[in-house]
């Protein structure tokens, strides 16, 4: 176990939840306590969840093209609930239309995500990414004792 | 099969002392007693007015009782104070657990307790405070945080502590340091989204009978009672628990809902799983307890007649009692004066037939869970939140307002499904019982020693007002 708690879901009225479910499954492989809200969850569920949990990480997926909307104020959000620093992470059809990947990436880390993936992106890639993340805030593993 | 002999069961209520004496062989009540609360005096006062009348009614004599137990709600009830971490997550579920476990909730708190909040919570001074917060594994500041501002708090009571359980050695430490009796029991939310409420209840329910009982006074009974076991909304929803379940051998009614209204509250009690009854619902929010009690405290047929007229408007109230607006107002105000008044003219008969309406509505509707259809680009989807009741079979109604009505089935029918809010998700065909002897809480008291007999107590004092839809002959079209 990583000692890592992190909270997934689907963000808004959304209700693709296979790539989301994967996604959870392989996180828990990797040694994660998974906190899986699933389907159409509206934002200030993740946070409350994260607070609740003392979660180290949220994960959004958002696939049907309105995450931008859904997404908004999320940092804000958490910022409000004294979580502010958490590690937040965006993936899947994050807009409308073909748009180029890097001009959604900068809209979404410019909304204060840490990191947003583009749609496709393989479970291993996310793992190492916030294997990395966490190594990098070189914040000790907060102790369950 | 039970044994025989009788049975004493008390209620030790804010206004009266009422005892129900049970025949255990048949299951049948053979007489009732009632005196005054006498508990801010002397308890044994008003319990030997009420045996008094109880003998008196038994033709002089009293029979040798082979179980004599008490529930409380004198003397305030059993208050408490909740405080959890996140408003829609522990500080939840403490909640549903004080609820669960009867008590009258004068305070509940979420995250960070402020100086305001400590003070706020040693004026109300509560019998006992659930401390909860933080998953097992979670947050633990909030909760450890929280338990240093009560330790230096001038309240005297035993804090229950429910939460992160990697937190509650250092939470009770941190209490007792301030002297604060401290019980650390199960967390109310181990993990995101699951409640566990019966170890916090059981704790309270302990306390209730270790401390409470002799606080309040109510151990100088002692010598009449074998125990006073719990308080009585506790009683009653275990009575209802015993009458939906049944016992080995004896099925019970099944999923029921009991409304029970009285003068400063009214108290809905739900026992099923409130599962969505029809398939392709999403549910959404904290599980549901299968237990589940709620308190409206604005919602009360006289200290809180006023706010039942304003929650529904004065205009319904006037058009469902048939009267002019006026005319409502000045009864409204004959109350506010006459907290004790029972209706004397056909006016009044009518207006308090309609506010005992407004109320069993809302108290139904806000305990009963909602359906929304959300738009996904999938298409409509339906999101459930709170306990599903469509398809509850029984429907029990209590108290006053009900007892001494002519027409108690009109009066219950609020609290069934409107087609005019089908997002309601309140009981559709039930059949309709009157609890005219006002037993469900001595149900619950002997079914700590005598299920067979308690459960035979229910089924046979319970009128039915009206077969639900659910009783197989006629639901056969």
């Amino acid at each position: 176990m990583t000692g890592r708690t992190l909270v997934t879901g689907v963000i808004g009225s959304d209700t693709h939840i296979v790539g989301n479910r994967i996604l959870t499954m392989a996180l828990e492989a990797a040694g994660y306590r998974v906190v899986s809200l699933g389907a159409l969850t509206p934002a200030e569920e993740f946070v409350r969840a994260a607070i609740e949990t003392a979660a180290d990480a949220i994960l959004v997926s958002s696939l049907y093209g309105q995450g931008e909307l859904d997404c908004r104020g999320f940092r804000d959000r958490c910022v409000e609930a004294g979580i502010g620093d958490i590690l937040l992470y965006v993936g899947g059809n994050l807009v409308v239309g073909k748009q180029p990947w890097p001009e959604v990436e900068k809209r979404f880390t410019d909304m204060g995500f840490d990191r947003a993936f583009p749609p496709g992106t393989r479970t291993d890639e996310v793992i190492d990414i916030l294997a990395r993340d966490f190594g990098a805030r070189a914040e000790p593993v907060r102790s369950a004792s | 099969m039970s044994d025989g002999g009788h049975a004493l069961l008390v209620d030790f209520g804010s206004t009266y002392t009422k005892l129900r004496a049970v025949d255990l062989a048949s299951g049948r009540i053979v007489g009732t007693g009632q005196g005054p609360s006498t508990v801010t005096t002397d308890v044994t006062v008003g319990m030997e007015q009420a045996l008094a009348d109880l003998a008196r009614r038994l033709g002089g004599t009293l029979p040798v009782f082979r179980h004599r137990l008490a529930s409380s709600s004198a003397a305030g009830g059993l208050r408490m104070v909740t405080v959890g971490l996140v408003k829609e997550l522990t500080a939840e579920a403490a909640r549903l657990a004080a609820l669960g476990a009867g008590a009258k909730l004068v305070g509940t708190f979420a995250y960070s307790l402020t100086a305001e909040d400590v003070t706020t919570i040693e004026d109300l001074a509560p019998d006992i405070l659930l401390l909860a917060g933080g998953t097992d594994g979670g947050n633990s500041a909030v909760i450890l945080e929280n338990a240093a501002a009560l330790s230096v708090a001038s309240i005297r009571c035993p804090v229950v502590v429910a939460g992160n359980r990697n937190a509650a050695t250092e939470a009770k430490r941190r209490l007792e340091a301030g002297g604060k009796p401290v019980v650390v029991t199960r967390n109310v939310m181990p993990e995101f989204g699951k409640l566990d409420l019966e170890p916090a209840r059981d704790a309270i329910r302990a306390i209730f009978i270790d401390r409470i009982v002799h606080a309040k006074g109510i151990d100088r009974a002692a010598g009449m009672l074998d125990a006073v076991l719990m308080p009585t909304p506790a009683a009653v929803l275990d009575g209802a628990q015993l009458i939906a379940e049944g016992i080995e051998g004896q099925g019970g009614l099944g999923p029921l809902v009991v409304v029970d209204i009285g003068g400063a509250t009214t108290d809905v009690h739900s026992v099923c799983s409130g599962e969505p009854a029809r398939s392709g619902v999403l549910v959404h929010g904290l599980p549901e307890p299968y237990l589940k009690r709620t308190v409206e405290g604005d919602l009360g047929m006289r200290h809180n007649a006023a706010a039942i007229v304003e929650a529904v408007g004065p205009a319904r109230i006037a058009a469902d009692a048939g009267l002019p607006a006026e005319r409502v107002a000045a009864l409204l105000a004959l109350l506010a004066d006459e907290v004790e008044r029972v209706p004397q003219t056909p006016d009044e008969a009518r207006f308090d037939r309609a506010l005992a309406r407004a109320a069993i509505g809302l108290a139904a509707a806000r305990h009963a869970g909602t359906v929304e259809t959300v738009y996904a680009v999938t298409g409509p989807v339906t999101v459930q939140r709170g306990k599903d009741l469509s398809a509850v079979t029984t429907l029990i109604g209590t108290g006053g307002a009900l007892v001494h009505a002519d027409d108690p089935a009109d009066l219950l029918r609020p609290a069934l499904a409107d087609p005019s809010a089908p997002g309601s998700l309140r009981p559709e065909r039930p059949r309709m019982l009157l609890d005219r002897h006002y037993l469900l809480y001595a149900v619950g008291l002997l079914r700590a020693v005598d299920p067979a007999a308690a459960l035979a107590l229910g089924l046979n004092h319970l009128d039915t007002l009206e077969e639900g839809c659910h009783a197989r002959h006629r639901c056969v079209s």
